[in-house]
């Protein structure tokens, strides 16, 4: 592993961004218009305030996910990977470089959308912004690692896209949004247990309570933070030096 | 599939590696560069087992279809291998003059004609002055004029000390090279000089002289 490596794979991604105006703007702009549209669907400041946590929870990992999946295919698919694989750079470089790039695009997305719903729909946090922030940073990492581990399972972009429903679906639909997940049949509540969003979604309620961030948020930070870990590593296992 | 092959390349010369399309020459060069598995046998380069860690940086590399990235400028491109490598700050620009790409350097990876996409590849490879040179089918598609350029820039490359191994499937380009391996199916056909290879086959023409080693083998 190498810093000066890591950083100028981070930088490499960010400039191949640069040149891609398009995708950044609907990486920045897309969460805070859907945050927008929520706010005038549902009318009433009180829901809003219950929702709105919870999009700033899916949002970071959802985009992630899908920009890092196509991106790392496309480096499968175009030889660069091999290239690289034949350079003296350290798998994680490349992984890091990775979530580094894309961490720092969704701090740019979470502080728009946060910026949008503190001051125009008039979004009330009792505590500190911070914890919010934390979440909605890990929640992007764990989208980067999952897109990375997902992409190994994709041939084509095609394919690479239909996996973004199978993985972000289930977690939403167990996460507790929906149906709390005390109230769901047990079967559904061990899938719940083990999916690393279900703590995301509950982080988040943590860190906009009232009471601010106590040890069950950091429970849960541990366990998002560790998933993300956790993906990374079987991310870095899915690049092989040798193919055949 | 590459069945009981033993060569050398000798440093400090150009190499080529020749042989229809499907015969094992890009699934050779993988294996010698150390992204390929290997199912058996050895394969030693400047001394040390094939995909060593100690042999990326003295290794250049540049794959069949030019592996550079379409969203990033020429010079973007050469800059970020550049820091992978550790090589020299004035290295992109340098290479990028050897190759004759200097005025697309701040071209899109995407706009780039075929042409100039290979040389690009190439000059990733050139990168930190790598010992050793693997080059799969560098000129294909380009035009004569090109063609006749780039060789001349391997045979610089070889005169400074590189040692270069690179594979086409055009017989005319074997005259180039200093030693000729010839490859069909997955068997080495011919591991000789250009000279040697006609002598021994009796013929001027090295097209014809792969022809006859075909013939050869079949009757053998």
């Amino acid at each position: 592993m190498s810093l000066v490596i890591t950083l100028a794979t981070a930088r490499r991604i960010l400039t191949q961004l640069r040149h891609d105006r398009r995708t950044v703007a609907l990486m920045v702009l897309v969460p805070t218009l859907v945050m927008i549209l929520l706010y005038y669907v549902i009318d009433d400041q009180r829901a809003f305030g219950r929702f709105a946590p919870v999009l700033l929870c899916v949002f970071p990992f959802l985009v992630m996910f899908l920009v890092t999946s196509i991106a790392t295919l496309r480096e499968r698919t175009s030889g660069t990977l091999e290239r690289l694989m034949a350079m003296p750079l350290g798998r994680l470089d490349l992984l890091l470089g990775y979530g580094l790039a894309f961490g720092l695009a969704a701090c740019v997305q979470v502080a728009l959308a946060l910026a949008v719903s503190l001051t125009w729909l008039g979004l009330d946090i009792p505590g500190p912004l911070w914890p919010l922030v934390l979440v909605a940073l890990l929640d992007a990492l764990l989208g980067t690692a999952l897109g990375l581990l997902c992409s190994a399972f994709a041939r084509t972009e095609f394919q690479a896209v239909q996996l973004m429903p199978v993985v972000m679906i289930p977690q939403v639909l167990l996460g507790g949004i929906l149906v709390p997940r005390g109230r769901m049949t047990p079967v559904l509540e061990w899938i719940s247990d083990v999916l690393p969003m279900s703590y995301a979604i509950e982080a988040m309620a943590h860190a906009c309570a009232d009471t601010g961030p106590g040890g069950e948020f950091w429970r849960d930070v541990a366990l998002v933070a560790g998933s993300a870990v956790l993906a990374l590593l079987l991310g870095a296992v899915t690049l092989r030096r040798r193919t055949p | 599939m590459l069945h009981g092959l033993t060569f050398e390349v000798p440093r400090g010369q150009v190499t080529g590696l020749l042989g229809p399309s499907g015969c094992g020459k890009t699934t050779l060069m993988r294996a010698v560069v150390g992204v390929q598995v290997v199912s058996g046998g050895e394969v030693t380069v400047l001394g040390e087992p094939a995909g060593s860690a100690g042999l990326r940086r003295r290794i250049g590399y540049s794959t069949q279809s030019p592996a550079v990235y379409r969203d990033l400028t020429v010079l973007e491109n050469l800059r970020y291998f550049a820091a992978v490598l550790g090589a020299p700050k004035d290295d992109p620009e340098r290479v990028l003059a050897e190759v004759g790409l200097a005025d697309a350097a701040h071209q899109l990876g995407a706009t780039l004609s075929g042409g100039q996409l290979n040389r690009a590849g190439l000059a990733v490879a050139m990168l930190g002055r790598p010992e050793l040179l693997v080059l799969d089918e560098p000129t294909v598609g380009l035009d004569p004029v090109l063609r006749q350029e780039l060789w001349a820039l391997f045979h610089r490359l070889a005169e400074r000390g590189a040692t270069l191994l690179v594979s086409s499937h055009v017989m005319d380009e074997a005259a180039r090279c200093e030693r000729l391996v010839v490859l069909r199916q997955g068997e080495i056909l011919a591991d000789d000089t250009p000279d040697g290879l006609r002598g021994r086959t009796r013929t001027s023409d090295l097209e014809e002289a792969f022809l006859r080693l075909i013939a050869e083998r079949a009757a053998a």
